[in-house]
């Protein structure tokens, strides 16, 4: 809402506020202030020049020399190429220095050799158009027919001092969308009267039932239909002061009857529509629902298909205008209108919006009705219409009128109790007060009770009644004070899980990313994902942004590997990154999608290997309490569907107690070629929500060894398909409690071992608890643990 | 015999003053003083001396070789000392040759900032509460008293998943969880992703993160809730830092009010960064609407509350002075590595 200060002025005076402390205060009694702007404030040094002569210029046939009268002793010389001032007319002279719209500077100088010591100016050059001033021309100096001097500056001369103050108005408050709406607020801001008078006519001695008839059919979406009649309509400008103030307004002037409709929109907050009496069949308006498949060119010119569930104005036959939206195209006023229908009326506010949303047409009257209107407000602005045509002596108003009521003149009221508002708010207002903010807002007090004004369709709590108070109150003006209570706080265990897994993750040297959650159908494909798989089936938008972001990601490591690539691609040469973030599952076509939360870890970069990531994985789940892993090859049965994600010899499930935790590896060549990866990658994901019960949270100390260990070493020659996980279960279960720890030290390939055999060393370190462990004894497990291997086809390397 | 052992006292202190090596001091240690050396063959004479000498050179000897052992150990304490000086001096680095680089990451800025802020709340007592990211339309709007024809659930700003289940646009969602399962008192922050149809520029995204938070509980006042803020704040931005409270309208508070705070560039006074105003908006928050408490099974005549709500990225992006929203879902490493 842009809002003309001259206007505001008329209900309310301002005169000793400036336009900052205006706008400051308004913004701190809740109509927020956006910005303010002084109209031409782009203009200086513009003055009215009375034109004295004009003589050819000669040097040019297109040129033209003027002496010009500027009110000061001797008039100046300005050269125009313009072909429409004489002697005696009054026009805008830019003066030399002087600036106008768009950065211009006039500076004084030589046309063809002629000095010129300014500029006249035409309507564009000042930043106006014909709607503004419609008695001047476009192309050509603007003359002015307006009283005033020479010499005088521009601004005041045309009336172009206006000062237009843009307002957010909230949702909440559509009454706020009017010159009175804000006057009032302005008032119990500034503590101060406003005077907004009741609107009067005169009329012309005629009663409206011979000229129109009026039928709401639908009562519950039209609670409310004024309409009269204007007749010897003389359509023609409105005169400068309303023009003026419609486009302080932001409103484009038009003609007397279009304008009068905006003034009073504006000056309200109440939509109005006028259309033309001859293309109305029959005389007779009828508020109904439409027909299924009626139809109807808008004024925008644009043929509209209408359903049932909307309103129409309507006459015996089709709809005139799609009730509070927008008129029909052939009953709008032309320059033949003679007789005019103004309508002032209060339509549903669902109703509209739903029939705006769904013709896909926003106006300025739906946006008001769609917020709601003052219900009572109808007829006022009727009168008010009627009271400016004849103010501007547009035609003879019809002095009865129709006014179909079907409101509820109840005024909403709210129990008022100072104690509990203060006790809400935590101030100390005394009751004096806060009925004083409340009467200015224009509510009364009565009997322990708020009675609401019929504009403000926002109140129905006490709380409400709190707001009001407060805010004019001032919200900076409220202590602030602690709350008491005991309260606990404290993570609960998937937060502190996460928490421990986040500083592991840093402690092991990744960086944290974080990612979008929805992702592009495509990037199934792109991770190599199989035809058939679950993962595909994923939460879809309806209305996603594009097909990028469409889908709610049913694995995470799409999301990841599209951040490797990125930053493959930005040369970065290494990487090590992790996610802690969520897969959303989806359960059923009405239910909810499952959340779980997923680490997910990738990384490339140079001496990176699959061992790498198992590393980081290990070391992670060992520090989450997640001990005695196991890893499996990938196999057909695996429940994570990335499968074909990664390459088949070089990725593994994490296994725990029987339990699929998480998969890892290197991803597969085609995988890597969806990326444009020119370095292996590797990722993996682990299942963060579901390991939480896994993990071991008690520690109980064991207490230091008082012996000391032995140590052997073992180097075995095996086939190279055996797995060294299982010569380490070999090894472990054959040697029984003594063994300590087995650690692998070395697998070589290559000289010296025979093709498809490796070697691989291990080193075995054994501990008794009851004393120093002999020789014998360590030779003795040695040989158990020799035999089981021999067993399982690893042999002592010799 | 006095003679020889005066002679050798006095080569023996004369060689251990001009030794210059530990190896060559140690040689001279045997030379006088050892088994073999040349006071243990002089003393191995004694036997021919007559009793009345042979205490007399006893005593001397034996002073003789005090004498030479107390020199050898100090000029043993000096070489050794002087080796140890050169030694050090040729083991000096250039100190200023870069440290090897050891493996430890970071944490994502929003992360760091979001954890930040939990720890604020958990110190005033607030627990940390989740709920689900793809919701039912009522959490997310019926509940907190956005009614099925709202204009703030266009579907310009929503994700629908299907008419009725969508991606949340607020964390406010979880307030009615919360209020649907606790009984007051009620102390809770929801930080989590939240979604909006918005497309990606340099202040907006799709996703993004807020930290909504709300107190219910017998005797709460709006003078509650301006305590809390301004604790945040300074606890956020420093113990200088105000807040100011504008009136605003959100459907699930009543009274509502838009929070800002002072500007960290010109503390108030005007400047680009803030438009001139001096405060920055950074945060919505109210009074709970009577009708969200009614709608959760919670008396308003009894209980009242407040709820505030943030957005991350905002608060991240001021921090550390980034500019443009999306570097934050980039997630380049040259960008990570700096936080």
């Amino acid at each position: 809402m842009d809002l003309s200060m001259k206007w505001l002025s008329d209900y309310i005076d301002l005169s000793d506020i400036d336009i900052k402390q205006f706008c400051h205060g308004m913004t701190m009694s809740g109509s927020k202030v956006e910005g303010y702007e002084k109209e031409g404030a782009e203009i200086t040094g513009v003055v009215v020049g009375k034109i004295l002569s004009v003589v050819p210029h000669e040097n040019s046939d297109h040129l033209v020399v003027c002496s010009v009268d500027i009110g000061e002793e001797n008039p100046i010389q300005i050269v125009t190429g313009a072909s429409n001032v004489n002697a005696g007319d009054l026009v805008p002279a830019a003066l030399n220095g002087s600036t106008l719209p768009n950065n211009i500077k006039i500076k004084k100088g030589k046309l063809r050799g002629v000095e010129s010591n300014g500029m006249l100016c035409s309507l564009g050059e000042l930043g106006l158009t014909t709607h503004d001033f419609p008695y001047a021309v476009e192309d050509g100096i603007f003359i002015i027919q307006e009283d005033c001097e020479p010499g005088q500056d521009i601004h005041d001369a045309i009336g172009f001092n206006d000062t237009s103050v843009e307002f957010e108005i909230t949702s909440n408050r559509p009454d706020c969308l009017s010159v009175t709406g804000l006057a009032r607020e302005a008032s119990a801001t500034f503590n101060r009267e406003i005077n907004v008078p009741v609107p009067e006519f005169k009329g012309i001695d005629e009663n409206i039932d011979d000229a129109l008839k009026v039928n709401v059919q639908n009562t519950n979406l039209c609670r409310r239909y004024c309409a009269g009649i204007v007749k010897n309509v003389k359509i023609e400008p409105s005169p400068r002061w309303m023009r003026e103030r419609l486009r302080a307004c932001g409103v484009r002037p038009i003609n007397n009857f279009v304008d009068i409709t905006n003034y009073v929109m504006l000056e309200y907050g109440q939509p109005m529509h006028a259309f033309d009496l001859r293309f109305v069949k029959d005389s007779s308006i009828n508020i109904r629902n439409a027909v299924s498949g009626e139809k109807i060119v808008t004024l925008d010119g644009v043929e509209r298909e209408l359903s049932e569930e909307m309103l129409v104005i309507a006459d015996s036959e089709k709809p005139v205008a799609v009730a509070g939206v927008m008129g029909g195209e052939y009953s709008g006023i032309m320059n033949d209108t003679t007789e005019v229908v103004f309508e002032s009326a209060y339509f549903e506010p669902v109703s509209v919006r739903k029939t705006s949303k769904k013709l896909g047409l926003r106006t300025d009257a739906s946006a008001r009705y769609e917020k709601g209107t003052d219900p009572l407000i109808s007829m006022t602005c009727l009168k008010r219409a009627f009271q400016l045509v004849e103010e501007l002596g547009a035609g003879e108003v019809v002095r009865t009128v129709i006014d179909k009521d079907y409101t509820d003149k109840a005024l909403k009221k709210v129990e008022f109790s100072s104690e509990w508002i203060n006790n809400f708010l935590g101030t100390e207002i005394s009751e004096e007060d806060m009925i004083k903010y409340l009467n200015m807002l224009g509510f009364s007090v009565k009997d322990g009770k708020v009675i609401s004004p019929s504009f403000r369709i926002d109140i129905e709590y006490k709380a409400d009644i709190a707001e009001e108070i407060a805010r004019i109150y001032g919200y900076n003006n409220i202590p602030s004070t602690q709350f008491k209570g005991v309260a606990e706080a404290e993570y609960t265990p998937i937060q502190k899980f996460i928490r421990k897994a986040e500083n592991a993750m840093t402690a092991l040297g990744c960086y944290e990313i974080a990612t979008f959650s929805f992702i592009s159908p495509k990037y199934f494909d792109k991770i190599n994902l199989d035809q058939n798989s679950k993962l595909r089936s994923a939460e879809t938008i309806m209305n996603p942004l594009g097909e990028d972001t469409s889908v709610m990601r049913t694995t995470t490591l799409p999301s990841m590997l599209e951040i490797l690539s990125k930053n493959y691609n930005n040369r970065n040469e290494n990487a090590k990154f992790f996610e802690i973030g969520k897969e959303y599952i989806p359960t059923g076509a009405d239910t909810l999608p499952n959340e779980p939360q997923r680490l997910t870890l990738g990384m490339y970069g140079a001496n990176t290997d699959f061992y790498d990531i198992k590393g980081i994985a290990d070391t992670l789940l060992d520090a989450l309490g997640i001990h005695d892993t196991e890893y499996l090859r990938i196999a057909n049965s695996t429940s994570f569907d990335e499968k074909t994600t990664f390459h088949p010899g070089r990725s593994a499930v994490i296994i725990k107690d029987g339990v699929e935790i998480g998969v890892l590896g290197e991803i597969h060549p085609d995988t890597a070629a969806n990326y444009g990866f020119g370095v292996k990658v590797y990722t993996a994901k682990i299942n963060i929500t579901e390991i939480i019960d896994l993990a071991e949270t008690e520690i109980s100390y064991k207490p230091l060894p008082k012996y000391p260990a032995t140590t052997r070493d073992l180097s075995l020659i095996c086939n190279d398909d055996i797995q060294a996980a299982d010569i380490e279960k070999t090894i472990k279960k054959a040697a029984g409690k003594l063994l300590e720890k087995v650690t692998l030290f070395d697998v070589y390939k290559g000289k010296q071992i025979e093709d498809g055999k490796k070697s691989i060393s291990y080193s075995l370190s054994m501990r008794s608890h009851d004393g120093t462990l002999t020789d014998e004894q360590a030779d003795s497990v040695m040989k158990k643990v020799l035999k089981a291997l021999k067993e399982i086809g690893a042999d002592l390397r010799l | 015999m006095k003679q020889e052992l005066e002679k050798i006292e006095s080569a023996a202190l004369g060689e251990t003053a001009s030794c210059d090596s530990i190896k060559a001091l140690d040689e001279l240690r045997v030379k006088y003083l050892g088994k073999k050396g040349e006071l243990t063959a002089i003393l191995k004479q004694m036997g021919k001396l007559s009793a009345e000498e042979r205490p007399v050179i006893g005593q001397l000897a034996n002073k003789i070789r005090q004498d030479i052992e107390n020199a050898v150990s100090k000029k043993m304490a000096d070489l050794k000392a002087k080796e140890q000086e050169l030694r050090i001096a040729s083991e000096s680095i250039d100190i200023t040759l870069p440290g090897k680089p050891q493996s430890f990451g970071k944490l994502h800025p929003l992360t760091i900032v979001a954890n930040e802020i939990k720890e604020i709340f958990m110190g005033m007592g607030f627990s940390i509460a989740d709920g689900p990211e793809v919701e039912y339309d009522y959490y997310n709007f019926e509940a907190l008293n956005l009614p099925p024809d709202h204009p703030a659930r266009d579907t310009q700003d929503t994700f629908y998943i299907t008419d009725n289940i969508l991606l949340r646009t607020q964390t406010s969602s979880v307030q009615v969880h919360v209020m649907e399962n606790q009984k007051p008192p009620i102390r809770i922050i929801s930080p989590g992703r939240v979604y909006r149809s918005d497309a990606v520029d340099a202040t907006h995204s799709p996703l993004f993160h807020q930290i909504e938070g709300l107190v219910v509980d017998k005797g709460i006042t709006m003078a509650d809730l301006k305590g809390v803020l301004e604790t945040l704040m300074k606890k956020l931005y420093g113990n200088d830092c105000k807040i100011r409270l504008r009136p605003h309208h959100f459907p699930f508070t009543e009274p509502s009010a838009e929070v800002d705070v002072m500007c960290f560039n010109c503390h108030g006074e005007g400047c680009r960064i803030c438009k001139g105003e001096g405060y920055i908006e950074l945060l919505g928050a109210g009074m709970v609407h009577p009708k969200v408490l009614e709608g959760c099974g919670i008396d308003s005549s009894v209980y009242s509350g407040f709820a505030f709500g943030m957005g991350l990225e905002r608060i991240v992006m001021r921090r550390y002075n980034i500019s443009d929203m999306r570097l934050l879902y980039e997630n380049d490493l040259r960008f990570l590595e700096q936080f």
